[in-house]
């Protein structure tokens, strides 16, 4: 057995921490803008398979990895128009409606995968690309600076979510539509254009981590490949009080204990698979308990919006 | 009622898209529902750990609490089910089956009970942490039948299936139907669901959960506590959801098996909104989707439709009466408006 703390260990655990923290920022990221509207998506994990599915399919068929992340895109903001109908213009109590989005993608992506392909193949996923000179550092440069694109693209994305909710005038309603969706209305701002821009936007980007699962990290599908990524991704949004910095904090302490649960298995650490397997959800109610930013949360979180009820 | 006729109209529409004969699958479905005695029985065998998810998700949600932890509460309650008899293999029936119910209801409503308290005393969202706890309960058996449950036999002959050992005979619940699976626990399902109706509307605690749900400002200058209320509730939750996996394990399998639950913690919350969560308008509406489970394997084996096309229309289905339920309480309400006027 080789020992858990040698340096090649333990920078191969935080090579694969990275990789996995992609579907995680790209998903939790999403729901952090729909929840600054005041919709929290629960369908999120439904959204990735489907969009997993729809990426893999398009990949397989094509040979365009472009054109499958592109699918997926367009799966999740259509699945997002549905949402938005059902939780924004029929308001909907949203826990529910969510779980109704779920139902579908989960069953949905089975159906078609069961139908087109039938048996689990893989694709040749995105391959990592080494960014020069950074990638020849020793130790942090095949760590952070040889990787996929689309997991650049899920870094990326930390600092410009967080620049679009703080810094410009769209995110300033998203936040007040959020916040006190009477006095957004009383101000000319269109609460349920907001909304469904907010909804649409955020699930399109489950849509995309739900690509970055099936033609960036694994590179195959099979029924129910998210295992709940999706709802752990809900938490972290909770877990990083609504602010993209500590969502990028909590994808990234969730990834580190899959990462060492993944590697402690390679390595025949003596704990039982379903242990190891169970850490990241104990962690969840966890991080759920502690989250103490609650003076964050978008006031009119998971309330529709009515003229005249408030 | 509505939302299935409108989700099985785009079922079918999906189906000519997949190139599959609608008329057909939905022939075949229909057919393995109700077609034969056989099965129309296993119909009501599914109906009934559906109503009893559905029962607590009742419960649940007349105090505005979201239980999506079905799945990982009937497996608790499945767990105890195996895990009592096996245990006290020697105690006669009229003893063994009750304290097996009893034990198998207490392990669901931990399972309730400690996402309830979180909520209750955290705050910590129920929705995220109950989907928390479906995962952890699932490892849980795993690890359990994998370990100390697993069936010695498997173990001599060295096929290590992920199954306990047959239940002691007496434990077994009594058929009603000779050579088919309905079991004594559909009545006890049926009878339970009249004590939840009578425990929601003749008694306080029940009056008392209803206005947590209903208005939780309102109840609590009124001197209700309600985070006690919304504990309780998902407790009873898990308790009858728990319950749901004793009748599946002392009255259909007699063993612990992988796969157990069958979805039904989610498939028990679209019963529930289809019943109006009122608990005898859940008696037909399980009943309902007892048959759409059964009719989707025969469906699966007549036409080659995968049945997971009746989990994308279930969720089509919670959809559109997750609208539909909002809209016409909003309705009621701007008619009481009016009348006020």
């Amino acid at each position: 057995m080789k020992n858990l703390f040698s340096l090649a260990v333990m920078s191969g655990i935080l090579n694969t921490m990275v990789s996995l923290a992609t579907p995680f920022l790209y998903a939790a990221l999403g729901e952090t803008i729909a929840q600054s509207a005041g919709v929290v998506n629960l369908g999120v994990d439904g959204i990735m398979l489907l969009s997993a599915f729809a990426a893999f399919y398009v990949a397989l068929t094509t040979g365009s990895l472009w054109l499958g992340l592109l699918a997926a895109a367009i799966v999740g903001l259509l699945m997002g128009l549905l949402m938005s109908f059902v939780s924004v213009t029929l308001k909907a109590e949203q826990g529910v409606s969510g779980i109704g989005l779920y139902m579908f993608g989960l069953g949905m992506s089975s159906l078609l995968f069961k139908i087109l392909i039938g048996t689990v193949k893989t694709v040749q996923g995105f391959p990592p690309v080494a960014i020069p000179f950074l990638g020849d550092i020793p130790i942090l440069g095949p760590i952070l600076f040889r990787n996929a694109v689309p997991v650049y693209g899920a870094f990326l994305l930390v600092p410009l979510v967080w620049w679009m909710l703080e810094k410009t005038t769209l995110g300033l309603r998203i936040k007040s539509v959020g916040q006190n969706p009477a006095a957004a209305d009383s101000l000319g701002i269109s609460v349920d254009r907001i909304r469904y821009f907010s909804v649409c936007l955020g699930s399109t980007l489950a849509g995309i981590a739900g690509a970055s699962l099936s033609i960036c990290l694994l590179n195959l599908f099979q029924d129910n490949l998210t295992a709940g990524q999706g709802f752990i991704a809900v938490a972290l949004v909770y877990f990083g009080g609504w602010n993209p910095i500590g969502v990028m904090g909590g994808a990234i302490l969730f990834s580190v204990v899959n990462s060492l649960q993944l590697w402690m298995q390679v390595l025949g650490v003596k704990i039982p698979s379903s242990v190891a397997v169970m850490l990241p959800y104990l962690l969840t109610i966890a991080a759920l308990t502690i989250t103490v930013n609650r003076m964050r949360q978008p006031a009119a979180l998971n309330k529709p919006f009515e003229r005249g009820e408030n | 009622m509505a939302g299935v006729v409108v989700a099985l109209v785009i079922g079918a529409v999906m189906l000519v898209i997949l190139k599959a004969d609608p008329v057909a699958a939905y022939a075949a479905l229909i057919r393995g529902a109700v077609g034969s005695r056989f099965g129309l029985t296993q119909t009501l065998v599914k109906a009934t750990p559906l109503l009893l998810v559905g029962l607590g998700i009742c419960i649940a949600f007349r105090a505005n609490v979201i239980n999506i932890g079905g799945e990982g509460q009937i497996i608790a309650g499945a767990l105890a089910a195996a895990w009592f008899p096996l245990t006290f293999p020697t105690w006669p029936g009229w003893l063994l089956i009750p304290s097996t119910m009893v034990m198998g209801f207490l392990a669901g409503s931990i399972w309730g009970f400690v996402p309830g308290i979180l909520k209750a005393r955290l705050r910590v969202n129920e929705i995220l942490s109950t989907i928390m706890m479906n995962s952890i309960a699932l490892q849980l058996m795993n690890l359990l039948l994998q370990g100390p449950l697993m069936d010695p036999a498997g173990v001599k002959a060295r096929t290590f299936l992920a199954q306990s050992a047959q239940l002691p005979a007496q434990v077994w619940l009594p058929r009603l139907v000779p050579r088919t699976l309905l079991h004594a626990g559909a009545i006890v399902a049926l009878v339970l669901a009249v004590v939840v109706y009578v425990f929601l509307w003749r008694t306080t605690i029940g009056y008392n959960i209803r206005a947590v749900g209903l208005n939780p400002h309102a109840s609590r200058y009124s001197g209700i506590n309600v985070p006690t209320y919304q504990a309780l509730s998902l407790t009873l939750a898990g308790g009858f959801a728990g319950l749901a996996g004793v009748m599946e394990v002392i009255g259909v399998q007699h063993r612990l098996l992988e796969g157990l639950t069958s979805g039904y913690g989610f498939t028990g919350i679209v019963a529930a909104l289809l019943g109006s969560l009122h608990p005898l308008g859940l008696i037909p509406a399980s009943i309902l989707f007892g048959g759409l489970l059964v009719g989707a394997d025969t469906m699966q084996r007549a036409v080659q439709v995968p049945s997971s096309l009746v989990t994308a229309l279930l969720g089509l289905v919670v959809l559109f009466v997750s609208g539909s339920a909002l809209w016409s309480r909003k309705w009621a309400a701007r008619q009481r408006r009016v009348e006020d006027t």
